[in-house]
Parts: C-alpha cells; structure tokens; sequence
C-alpha cells in the first residue's frame, strides 16, 4: 500500500473514531459541537491535502482484508478519485466548521447520534470514490445512503420529514438496484467483481449500452437527474442545513463520480448516442430545475431546485464529453469534460455556501419561507454579505466561479460544428441556446433568492431580533468563499488540476496556459483572464469612487424612502416570492402542474391561491404507486389469515410441482 | 502588449466614457425632431450630470451599503465592457482578458446588482422594477448570447478583437445568418437599454416604467453615476452592433495614424446609429409589459435560426 492512499484510508478511519466518540458523548453537546465537529473539519482539510499530489501520481491500489471471507477490499486511488476527495474534503472542511457552530441545542437526534451519522456519511463518500470493487462499491454506497437517510429524519417527529426520508430511500434503492445490475452487466459472466476485471472485458456494443443505460438511471437517481429528481426538493430541505450543504454540495457529486467511473473508464469506447442520452437528459434537468426553482417560495426547496439544474449542467458537459470521445477528438472531449468536473468543484463549493447560510438564518428567525423573511442583510451582516457571494458565484457571473465552468462549456459547445454528423450539427445551435437560457434563468433565481431574503423590509416583526452567525458559523462560511473566490479567479490553476483526470479518461488535456489567462485551446480563439477581468471592474470602480469625491463631493442624507411620494408604505407591499416567480410561472407554463383557486366577486373573504406542482409526479409516480398498491391489493386476497387455506395453498403447490417435474 | 495597445485601450475607455452621454444626448435630440419637438440642447445629458454629482445624496433610512455599492459597480462594469469591445482598435491589452461571452457576463453582473439594490429599500417600485428588469434580462441574455454565436461561428473565435478583424476582413454582402442575427440583436439593444417598444425612457407612469422603477430610490451622486452607466450601456451595445455588423474602419496596424482616422469614423457611425435608433422608436408605441416575452422570444428565435443558417449554408469564412 502506498503513502497517499494509507493517509486517505488513515483519515477516513478517523472520521469513524471521532463518530463513535460522539456515540461515547451521546448528550454532551458542548464536546461533541466544540471538540468532535472541528476534528471532522481538520481530518476533511488533511484529506484533501492528501488526495493533491495523488493526482500527479501513478494509481496505488491497496486491498483491505475486511469483508465477506474470499471477497476482500479492493481499493484505488488514481487521478479520478483524488480530484473528487479534493473536492469532497474542501467542501466538507467549511461545513464541519460550521457545524461546530450550528447544533446548538439537540433538535430530534441526540447530537453525539448525529455526530456518527454525520462522519459515517463522510468516510462513506471517500470510500465510495476508493473504492475499486463493485462489491465494495455497493457496500459504501449503501451506507452512505443509510447515512444520509438517518441524517435526513434527524428531525423526525415531524410527518412530512419521515415521508420525504422514506421517498429519498426508495428511490435510492432503486438506483442501487440498477447499478448493482450495471455491475453485474460489466463483469461479463467472469464473476470476478474488481474493476480491474470489468475494464479488461470487451462487451459487445449491445450489453455495453444496457450496462450504460443502467449506469445513468442508478448514477442520474442518486444525483437528481430528471426523471429520478422528484426526492431531491423533498430530502434536500428536510435535512438540517448543513447536512443539506454535503448532500448537495458532495454527495451529489458521489454519483457524478460514480458515473464517470462508469461510463469512461469500466465501459469500452462510448457510443455517440450515449452522449445524446447523457446531454438531453441533462439539459432537460437543467431546465426543469432551474424554472421549478424561479417558482419555489421555501428557501432550501429553491436551493434544491437549483442543485438539480447544476447536476444538470454537469450532465450535460459529461454528455458532450462523451459524443466528442465517441467521434475520436479527444482534445474536445477534454474541454467539455473539463467544463463539467470544473462545475463539480464550482457547485460544491457555492451550494454548500449558499445551504449553510441557510441554516444560519433558519436559526436566526426560525423561518424557512420566503414570505416570512427580508431584510437579513442589516441584522445579519456576515451571512448577507457571504451568501451574496455564494449567489453571484451561483448566478455564473465573472468573475466567480460558476461562471468558468459555464465558460468552458460554451466554449465547448462552439466545437460541435466539427463533429462528423450533419444532425448533430444541427442540434448545436438547440443545445447551446438551452445552455444560455438556463445561465440566464440561474441569475433570475438567484436575485429572486437573495433579494427576498436579505435585502427589503422586514416582513416580519420579529426578523429585527435576528442575530449574526457566531464565530465557527463565520469561519466555515469564510472557507467556503475563499473557494468560490479561489475557483473564480484562478482557472488557468485549477484546470490545471483537472489535467491528469481528463487525461486518464479521455486520453487529452487542455493546452497549459501557464500564466493567467484561462486559454482552452488557441490563445486567438477564446481566452479568459479572471484576475484582469476583476482588477479592470476594481480599478474602475476605485476610481469612480475617489474621482466622486475629489471632483464633487461625498455628502449623503438619511430619509424616507421616496417610492413616488407614497408615504404609507409597509413591508406587505413588497414584491414577494411568489410575484417574483409570476413571469416564469407564464412563460414556462407547460412545465408546471398548477391548479388556481380564485375568489368570486362576492366573497367576504377572497382568498387566490396557486399551487405549483410537478407533471412528473402526477403522469408516472403516482399512477406508478397506484399500480403497485392496487397489484399488492389483490396478492392480498390471497392471505386470509386461515390456517386450512395456506394448507391448501401449499398443497396446491406440491400437486403442481409434482406434475410439473413427472412431466 | 505594446505601448501602442495600451495607448489605444486608453483613448477607448475615455473615448466611450465621454462620447456615451453626448451619443443618449444626439439620440434625444434626433427623436425631438422626430417628434416635432424643440430639442434640447447636444450637451444636456453633460449638464444633467453635473447638476447630480453637486446635489447630495439622499438615501432611504434603512438602505444598506448594498445600495450605495452598487451604482459604482454597475458604472464600473459598463466602462469596462467599452474598454473591452473594440471600437477603434482590435489591438486591446484587455481583450483577451474578456471575450464575449465574458462580456456578455459582464451586462449580467451589472443587471443583478441594479436588481439587487432596486430591492434594497423594499418598496413597491422597487421590487418592481428589479422583477421586471431581471425579466428582461433572461430573456435578452440568451438572445445576446447567440447573436455572439453566430458572429464566433463564422470567425472561429469567441474573442472580440479576433471576430471585428475576421469580419471586416470579408467582402461587403448581405449574408444571410448575419443579417438575420443584426435583427435579432437590435431587439436585444432596444430591450436592454429601456427603449421604446419595450420601456419608454421618458417614462413617468409609475406602472409602465421598468427602468425608471429600478432607480427611483437613487438621487445625487448615486442617480448620475446610473445615469452615466446607462448611457455607457446604450454606446456599448452600438458598438456592438457596428463591431459586428459594420467592423469597417477599425485601427488594425499598428499605426497612431489609423487609430486617429478610426475615432472620425466611429463619431460618424454612431451619429448614424442614433438617428436610426429615433427613427425606429417614434415609429413604434410602446407594448405591455406582457408581450414582452413574446418580442424577446422571437429576438432569441432569430438568432438561433442565425445560427443554424451559419451550420446549414457554412461559409463566411474567409
């Protein structure tokens, strides 16, 4: 075993130990807050040092002797995995911080419980991305599954959080379902279940497509893509926020991951129209969950749409990647999928931000609605102030970081025209409109979010007693900006991390800009200089500001707002959540159930009600569990409750046997 | 990056930064005598700003520094998108910082904070207006998006300076995908600076204004720094349009001399641009605010039918 991959499994045995310390703590929430949490920080901080250099280095594969006898670990770090425990160990950093600062008094789950769930989960995720088994796989995905379910119904007294925990198991389940049936696809009738085994097969095209097909269905459920989505706006906002942050910020990522192992690396040379299926699926994500989240009015579940349009985003990049590696230009290829791990690392980082801020605002005022929130920025300065940064970040504005992934996969894009299919080339022009109308939308989103929330009056009385995070609140806030600042201002450094991923999966790698322009392929084609780009708004801004005031003066004046001389103006007049997301709920209106409820001229009291709702859940969950209540139903009436007839059923059995085999 | 480059990059900004308020100044003027009007004078906006940077500010009771930040931001990003479009020069040291794309950012990053502090002060207008504007916004900023498309297509480059020198490099024609791309990048312009068909600048109709709504907290400093940033835009997004669709004239080499017969030039366009942007807006009225989807879709449409075309016919290039 080498160096690195001892250190990551080392450290992943940590966050076990501190788990089960919290179970010694069970009640002692000042230990397990104050001591266990950032423990669980520093080991996530160690982990993604760690996993850095690995991804310089050759793959190291170790096997653990634990598990079912014959059937041992097999473990591997390469370039993959190291940049996804770069990422899952950055993000998970800044949310154990917070955390630290978060649980304060025990809500449902006694805190030492949650400590071990909370750090099962972590070692979980690691192991899943080390894993190099499909056994092994299947039993860390698992647990991080069973991890994250218990974490979900943390709070479990309340109905709704135990029906969104049993629909996020269910549907976890069957996606590892369809990935254990992906893997029992790869190992070709050899039964042996290691990685190494699957990747030295040769399937024909046709087994190739079915382990493909069920790769994306398990991968794309665990990660949100539609039409699997529909436990994602539940789970995400009934976890507690930062456990919210992890499962959308990196365990979401897990399945990205496992896709990718899947797709490029176990699989032979993709089809072209895997790409199809991976970039329409994900466009069709990104737009659904970037409407459904202009139109929330719950803060977490908006942040849960939009972790769907993400996933989406990535998809898609991941799609592109593969069409581009099916037609052999690996140099494209590498460029969309660089798009796609760099909004990975982009996503992490922003969505934990933004869930974490969350938290600390549901626990100011206690409110998760849109309708009861506002004007947090002038009593909680440091979220207002943090989170507006997540929502630039988020919103894919330069010079932040969603808006380099977003760059790159535009760029991207504009290489379709070379691909040696006229009706690909004609859906180029479809795709990358798509693309832009979602980067648009995510801003709408975003300035829907964050103005309802921070900015205006209160629309409540008792927001005026809201109080700022605390100081591990604030630092683990501070971590996750510093790497959305980090994404956004160095991407000629961060892409050049993903190099050797890329070059591992698609056999290429972006050209090495070296300085600090971000260049993709030819400096004269397109080139992007984030830190220029800044300095040059900066620098205008400074200058702007100090000419003001040299050339004129600084005097300002405090009065009433001037809304067009209306004096009586309140809080309720507000635009609110539900107006902002009006317009989209008009333009995209196919998209959505929506059953209005209007007053009549007489009513006393006119009530107008909209609820907003999702054809998916209407056209193929529902009657999906209708079918299987009704077949339940009428293999009901088989069980009677009467001794005599299971008699009678069992000796129906043997006479029918019996014929069956003397036959 | 020559001192010549960083000479011209110069002139450009400061060019933009003093050109913009005379260009909204002619444009105001054009439409008067459209109008049959007695216009003001060439040098009212100038005047207009003035008076605002001597005037105090007044700010709402409860505003954040959010909203004092902002009109500097947004003023800072609208002279660094004039710096970066090539109006006199395709040898810009800011180019390849921001291509345009980037530039198309840019408009969004300056959008979300005019939104963001419209909703600051938390009236009725306010919220409003920033709704309405970021309405646009998604609808405008794809359609943006893909009239750039089809101008990288044909030039195989995203990058400002690398398109301006393709395209004045290629014979004077109508072609087809780029005439269809000018259409639908006009109707972006007109939406995106609040004229006519879309918002009425002159507006003082409180349920109508979109633009207006967004800023009627801002006065003093804050209001002339908006005022200027919105004429910036206006200049930039001509500039845009004749760096697309009319590149002739712009400073190649690497000589003072082209540069100064480009700066004539540009005065010339522009005076062109203006008068045919009062001509389109005292011939159309102004529609709902409902059917702005339905013109902003059909802008999106067109440049994505643009480049299709581009694919389909091939050619352009050079």
């Amino acid at each position: 075993m080498s160096a690195q991959l001892g250190a990551v499994l080392a450290l992943a045995a940590a966050w076990l130990a501190i788990g089960v310390a919290g179970l010694a703590a069970l009640h002692r929430l000042h230990l397990v807050a104050r001591w266990l949490f950032p423990a669980g920080g520093a080991v996530s901080l160690l982990i993604a040092a760690t996993a850095l250099p690995a991804l310089w280095g050759e793959p190291q594969a170790a096997v653990l002797p634990i598990g079912l006898p014959g059937l041992p670990f097999h473990l591997r770090l390469d370039a993959l995995s190291a940049f996804f425990l770069v990422v899952l160990g950055g993000a998970a950093a800044g949310v154990s911080l917070f955390s630290a600062g978060y649980f304060r008094q025990s809500e449902g789950t006694a805190p030492g419980l949650l400590c071990l769930q909370y750090h099962v989960f972590l070692a979980a995720m690691a192991l899943v991305i080390l894993a190099d088994d499909a056994y092994a796989f299947m039993v860390m995905w698992e647990t991080m599954a069973l991890a994250s379910f218990f974490l979900v119904i943390t709070n479990h007294r309340i109905a709704e959080i135990r029906r969104a925990g049993y629909l996020y198991l269910l549907i976890a389940h069957i996606g590892a379902l369809a990935i254990l049936l992906c893997f029992g696809v790869l190992q070709a009738n050899t039964g042996d279940y290691s990685f190494a085994s699957m990747r030295a097969q040769s399937l024909s095209p046709f087994w190739a497509s079915v382990a493909f097909l069920l790769a994306l269905a398990g991968f794309g459920a665990k990660a949100g893509l539609v039409p699997l989505h529909v436990w994602l706006p539940e789970a995400h906002p009934a976890a507690p926020s930062p456990v919210s942050a992890l499962m959308s910020g990196v365990m979401l990522k897990t399945a990205v991951y496992g896709f990718l192992r899947v797709a490029t690396d176990l699989l032979p040379a993709p089809l072209w129209w895997w790409g199809v299926l991976a970039l329409a699926l994900g466009l069709a994500s990104a737009v659904l969950g970037v409407a459904f989240a202009a139109v929330q009015s719950d803060m977490k579940r908006l942040l849960a749409w939009s972790s769907i349009e993400n996933v989406g985003l990535i998809f898609a990049g991941i799609g592109l990647a593969l069409l581009f590696a099916a037609y052999k230009m690996p140099a494209v290829a590498a460029l969309a999928l660089t798009a796609a791990l760099y909004h990975v690392a982009s996503h992490a980082f922003f969505k934990s931000l933004l869930f974490v801020a969350t938290g600390a605002v549901l626990h100011a005022t206690s409110e998760r609605s849109l309708g009861k929130l506002g004007g947090l920025l002038r009593v909680m300065p440091w979220v207002g102030w943090a989170c507006l940064l997540g929502v630039l970040a988020s919103a894919g504005l330069p010079p932040l970081g969603g808006f380099v992934s977003e760059w790159l996969l535009l760029q991207s894009f504009l290489f379709t025209p070379g691909l040696p299919n006229a009706f690909l080339n004609m859906l180029v022009p479809a795709v990358a409109a798509v693309i832009a109308l979602v980067a648009a939308l995510a801003g709408y989103v975003m300035v829907k979010f964050y103005g309802v929330v921070f900015l205006g009056q209160h629309r409540e009385e008792k927001l005026a007693a809201a109080r700022d995070a605390g100081s591990w609140e604030r630092l683990g806030m501070a971590w996750l900006m510093a790497g959305c600042v980090a994404l956004g201002l160095f991407p000629a450094q961060g892409i050049e991390l993903l190099a050797p991923v890329t070059q591992l999966l698609v056999g290429a790698r972006l050209p090495d800009s070296g300085g600090w322009l971000l260049v993709p392929v030819a400096a004269d084609r397109a080139s992007y200089g984030p830190l220029i780009f800044f300095a040059g708004v900066a620098a205008s801004v400074a200058l702007a500001f100090f000419l003001v005031r040299r050339l004129y003066h600084g005097r300002a004046r405090r009065a009433a707002p001037w809304d067009c001389g209306f004096p009586w103006q309140n809080a309720r007049m507000q635009d609110t959540a539900e107006g902002f997301g009006q317009p989209v709920r008009q333009i995209f209106e196919p998209f959505f159930r929506m059953r209005r409820t209007l007053p009549s001229a007489f009513d006393a009291k006119p009530r107008y009600a909209v609820e907003v709702g999702d054809h998916f859940w209407h056209w193929l969950y529902l009657p999906l569990a209708r079918l299987v209540e009704s077949t339940a139903r009428a293999i009901g009436t088989l069980q009677r409750g009467r001794i005599a007839l299971y008699l009678l059923y069992s000796f129906a059995t043997v006479i029918a046997l019996l014929i069956w085999v003397t036959r | 990056m020559s001192a010549l480059g960083l000479a011209s990059q110069a002139l450009e900004i400061v060019a933009a930064l003093a050109l913009a308020p005379l260009f909204a100044g002619w444009v105001g003027q054009c439409r008067a005598w459209l109008q049959s009007r007695s216009a003001p004078g060439l040098l009212q906006p100038y005047r207009m700003l003035h008076k605002l940077f001597n005037k105090d500010s007044v700010l709402a009771a409860h505003a954040s520094p959010l909203f004092r930040i902002a009109p500097y931001v947004i003023f800072g990003c609208m002279a660094l998108a004039c710096g970066i479009v090539p109006t006199l020069s395709t040898d810009l040291p800011l180019s390849p910082a921001a291509d345009a794309i980037a530039l198309v950012g840019l408009f969004a990053l300056a959008r979300v904070f005019a939104a963001l502090a419209a909703m600051d002060v938390g009236t009725a207008f306010g919220s409003l207006g920033a709704r309405r504007e970021m309405l646009v916004g998604f609808l405008a900023e794809p359609a943006l998006l893909m009239v750039f498309f089809t101008a990288a297509l044909i030039s195989d480059s995203t990058s400002l300076t690398t398109i301006v020198r393709t395209l004045s490099a290629r014979e004077i024609g109508i072609q087809p995908s780029l005439a269809l791309a000018a259409v639908a990048l006009v109707m972006v312009a007109l939406a995106e600076n609040a004229r006519v068909p879309v918002d009425n600048p002159a507006t003082h109709l409180e349920l109508t204004m979109v633009h207006e709504a967004l800023i009627l907290e801002y006065s003093g400093r804050h209001l002339a720094l908006i005022e200027w940033a919105a004429a910036l835009k206006l200049f930039a997004y001509a500039c845009i349009g004749m760096a697309l669709f009319a590149p002739w004239g712009v400073a190649h080499a690497q000589s003072p001399g082209a540069l100064l017969t480009a700066l004539p030039v540009l005065v010339a366009k522009l005076a062109a641009a203006g008068f045919a942007l009062a001509l389109l807006e005292t011939l159309s009225a102004k529609m709902r605010i409902f059917r702005v989807p339905e013109f902003l879709g059909m802008a999106f449409m067109l440049a994505v039918i643009a480049m299709l075309v581009k694919i389909l016919l091939g050619g352009g290039t050079p």
